[in-house]
């Protein structure tokens, strides 16, 4: 593989192979599922029919009393998670709620919502085990719409949320968790201001991560409490943790390894089988393997907030943005916690607006407890505040993309929620789209084009490394973190950067929990940023180990040591008079001068560095269907510094895809009887190969002071501005303003209808 | 109940198992015989994942019962490469960073080698069709469509 420079890098830049490219070609890699022990027994779960209902009774006699059946636990086998004892920890997750949601208690609160689950022999006999636990149930009235939840006379979940965040705790309980407003300026003065208003309402539903790989772990529990457990997921720091809370057991009595990860998108940064895996194995005595179906994966496992949003824009005659609201109602599912916070805090921070309100509020309704999904909420803010933009570019008849410019934030400018932001790239990304051929290139009859852009803040947190010299001078980085997109790649090639050595020599792998400090789980796009931080301060430490110990060598001091070009060399007075040493000349002298060389580092990553993206979409519109056809796209985004670009540009690739399913046809359908219809990736269909143009990913770099190299995460701002720039397309088109996702071939048709 | 004895050929190896008739061919691969590179996405055909070859035709193996492999000749990822010598696809799709978690790989690339088989030179818009029957989440399906195009060429070219 050739160095050959050009960004004044030896492996910056460089599309390598990745370290675990082989493996993963040849069908030797090991996912969730791929893992067995000798004497395993097989998990099932019995999930709810209703949406909402009381348990009266759940009888397991029958299924206890069947052959091959080995264990049964009900809520009754989990600890009782107190009120009090709901959090624990600097950044807690709600013990409580994920108990109840793995585990049904007292009520099912969704369809596919957890009673139960067995550990058999086989397949064959925890299924029929499953069909003999006789569930008495009590059935409630269920709502599964946002705004329906909201109304006074709605369903309740829970009998005591009381919503906070508005004011004083209100007399009685509501679907409403929590509400939070962020604000800016003087919003009333700033609207006077106006000379354009713009006031639009939008609908998204509510959507699935829809990785590939259904949830699967391997649990096997100890006589002596020591628990293992093997799974994929986005953290096996996150499983170690929420399973020692869940269960009370000490986080030290428990190990998991990662196994290699089927996506994830945010939607595995929780658990669901894990525990009940582990309950089984404790009771079993045995191990026991669980893996869910795909219909499993669809009704139990986090969707993506369904929202309400209105947006109410206004500007000056020379599009100056003077004030801006935005309220965004986000479904929670079952139990609270949908990403209001972030869906706020990203609304309108593109933009440079002095008067900004912004209020969100966290509703439950009968569905799946939602979890993070790519940039969690920005998307649903942009689509109406992007939609919303475009809309304003036309009443002022000014041009899209000149509309953002004039208003674009840049360092310094204030954001609605607190801070200013630093060195950021968004009018790098609007100079380069005006600059791309696609923006100039004509369109034909019912065709058009639509720009949006999007911010998504990205994430630090706690990362650990080791990087370890091996006897033979190449060099092994465990990390902590799951490889969900080619990280693995990156880290290689910071650490030979630093080193000045070959890729080949440098393997990455991920160590499990025993084996390295702990690192937050794999989301928010931080890990090239912040584990990779780990890697380059390591491989530093390791470079100066190397410096000491020719220094010891030649018995020269230490100072008078460089390392250049992946080998130590005499400078200064003592320049030329000794032959240089390289890492594998200095390896194997190791025990000579003071054994193994290898160094540690564990971080909290601050001032990951926000990302900006601006993206291009053109459309054809079908008058007679309906059907919207994606005819080429753009999306520029400014990676700081991309380590391999090739992965940088799969991100975003496969972010604008994901957004196009968001944009065209990704829904959850809900009967009146309050059950999920679709759930299969037929009837709920995600983006296919003959859906798609190619993807042109164009890559800025404004590099984030923050990292040695200039890394901003890069995986998730480009799932935020494709559904406006689809619907700002579709407008451009046809002239319709679609306001409710997914923009689907009855939607667009009836669009046309209500229009003529 | 009673197993069935099945004699069939897998990558070219004869091989035996023991499965009950109700066993999907990807239950046997995976679970009896140890051979986890078929991945089962969905249980349903929807996916692609479990992509395998059974008498020269592709099918997903979650769609095949076990017992009807007998006397038929099996293509797994597993024996794509010789050795350590990788097909033009499988390189190709390292070369070019066509996957990112690497779930839906081994199917897609079952697949796209089946196309090429049968086509040798597709247009994009039939690696397209032929694919749309595989999932990707991650890449966006881009850099697998060029990858498979690339290889295609190359052959041309070669």
């Amino acid at each position: 593989m050739a160095a050959d420079g050009g960004n004044g890098y030896r492996w910056i830049g460089k599309r390598t192979i990745r370290p675990d490219g082989v493996d993963k070609v040849t069908g030797r890699a090991n996912f969730g599922a791929d893992f067995a022990l000798p004497d395993m027994l097989v998990g099932k779960v019995l999930r709810s029919p209703y949406p909402h209902a009381r348990i009266v009774s759940i009888d397991t006699s029958k299924a206890e009393a069947l052959d091959g059946v080995k264990a049964i636990v009900t809520a009754a086998d989990f600890p009782e998670i107190t009120p009090e004892n709901a959090t624990f920890g600097s950044s807690p997750p709600n013990y409580r709620d994920m108990s109840r949601n793995l585990m049904a208690r007292g009520k099912v609160l969704y369809d596919g919502h957890v009673l139960a689950a067995v550990a058999a022999v086989d397949s064959a006999a925890a299924i029929a085990a499953i069909g003999l636990i006789a569930v008495e149930y009590e059935i409630l009235p269920h709502v599964t719409d946002v705004v329906a939840a909201m109304r006074p006379d709605a369903p309740l979940l829970h009998d005591d949320i009381f919503t906070a965040g508005a004011g004083p705790k209100p007399e009685k309980p509501s679907n409403v968790a929590k509400k939070v407003a962020f604000k800016l300026g003087d919003i009333e003065a700033g609207f006077a201001e106006a000379d354009v208003i713009v006031e639009r309402e939008y609908r998204t539903e509510g959507i699935h991560q829809a990785y590939i790989e259904p949830h699967a772990v391997v649990a096997s529990a100890g006589a002596d409490g020591q628990v293992t457990i093997w799974c994929s997921s986005q953290g096996h720091f996150m499983v170690r943790q929420y399973c020692a809370g869940l269960l009370g057991i000490n986080i030290a009595d428990i190990r998991v390894t990662a196994a290699e990860i089927g996506g994830g998108f945010g939607g595995k940064t929780t658990v669901y089988l894990e525990p009940v895996a582990v309950a089984l194995s404790r009771k079993a005595g045995r191990p026991v393997k669980m893996v869910m179906s795909r219909n499993e994966v669809f009704r139990g496992t986090g969707p993506t907030s369904g929202a309400a949003i209105s947006v109410r824009i206004g500007a000056k005659r020379d599009g100056r943005i003077v004030a801006a609201t935005a309220e965004l109602k986000l479904m929670a599912g079952a139990f609270p916690g949908a990403p209001i916070q972030p869906a706020c805090m990203c609304a309108f921070t593109a933009y440079d607006i002095p008067n900004v309100e912004i209020t969100g509020y966290d509703i439950v309704v009968n569905r799946p407890k939602t979890t993070a999904y790519r940039a969690p909420g920005a998307p649903i803010s942009a689509y109406g505040v992007e939609s919303a933009l475009d809309e304003l570019a036309q009443k002022l008849d000014i041009e899209p993309l000149a509309l953002r410019e004039r208003n674009a934030a840049r360092q310094g400018t204030r954001t609605a929620y607190g801070p200013t932001l630093g060195v950021v790239g968004f009018e790098e990304t609007l100079q380069a789209a005006r600059e791309h051929p696609h923006f100039k290139s004509s369109l034909g009859p019912n065709q058009g084009r639509g720009i949006a852009s999007g911010f998504w803040f990205n994430v630090g947190g706690e990362s650990s490394s080791n990087v370890h010299v091996n006897e033979d001078g190449t060099i092994t980085i465990t990390s902590g973190s799951p490889d969900i997109g080619g990280s693995r790649a990156s880290l290689v090639i910071m650490a030979a950067e630093v080193l000045g050595i070959d890729v080949d020599r440098v393997r990455a792998v991920i160590g499990d929990t025993a084996s390295v400090g702990f690192n937050r789980h794999t989301g928010g796009s931080r890990v090239t940023f912040a584990t990779g931080m780990t890697v380059v301060q390591a491989a530093e430490d390791i470079v100066v180990a190397l410096r000491k110990r020719a220094a010891l060598t030649w018995d020269i001091d230490v100072e008078a040591v460089i390392w250049e070009d992946g080998e130590a060399r005499p400078a200064g007075d003592n320049a030329g008079k000794f032959e240089a040493l390289t890492l594998r000349d200095i390896a194997s002298q190791t025990p000579k001068t003071g054994g193994p060389i290898g160094a540690r580092r564990s971080i909290m990553a601050q001032n990951p560095g926000a990302a900006f993206a601006t993206h291009i979409c053109d459309v054809e519109v079908d008058r007679e269907t309906g059907q919207v056809k994606i005819l080429r796209y753009t999306a520029v985004q400014d990676a700081g510094r991309a380590i391999h670009p090739g992965y940088v540009e799969g991100q975003i690739q496969g972010g604008v895809v994901q957004g196009i399913g968001w944009a065209l046809n990704e829904e959850y359908i809900y009967g009146d009887d309050g059950c999920l219809q679709n759930a299969g990736f037929l009837d709920y269909r995600i983006p296919v190969a003959s859906d798609l143009p190619m993807i042109e990913a164009v890559i800025v770099e404004v590099p984030n002071p923050s990292h040695p190299y200039g890394v901003r995460g890069v995986g998730e701002v480009p799932i935020v501005p494709p559904m406006a720039a689809v619907a700002n397309a579709i407008h451009d088109a046809v002239g319709l303003r679609l306001t409710d996702l997914p923009m689907s071939p009855p939607k667009v048709l009836a669009a046309f209808d209500s229009e003529s | 109940m009673a197993k069935t004895h099945v004699m069939t050929t897998i990558n070219g190896e004869p091989v035996e198992f023991l499965c009950d008739t109700r066993q999907t061919l990807l239950d046997v691969l995976r679970d009896e015989l140890g051979l986890t590179g078929s991945k089962e996405g969905c249980g349903s055909g929807d996916c692609g994942a479990c992509s395998v070859m059974v008498d020269g035709r592709l099918v997903c193996a979650c769609l095949v019962l076990g017992v009807e492999a007998e006397g038929g000749d099996v293509e797994t990822i597993e024996g794509m490469a010789d050795g350590e010598k990788l097909d033009p696809l499988q390189q190709k799709f390292l070369e070019n960073a066509a996957l990112q978690c690497g779930i839906c790989t081994p199917g897609i690339l079952i697949a796209a080698k089946a196309l090429l088989a049968k086509n040798p030179d597709p247009s994009e818009t039939e690696v397209r069709y032929w694919l749309a029957g595989n999932l990707c989440r991650c890449t966006g399906y881009d850099k697998i469509i060029r990858s498979v195009l690339e290889v295609a060429a190359d052959a041309k070219g070669a």
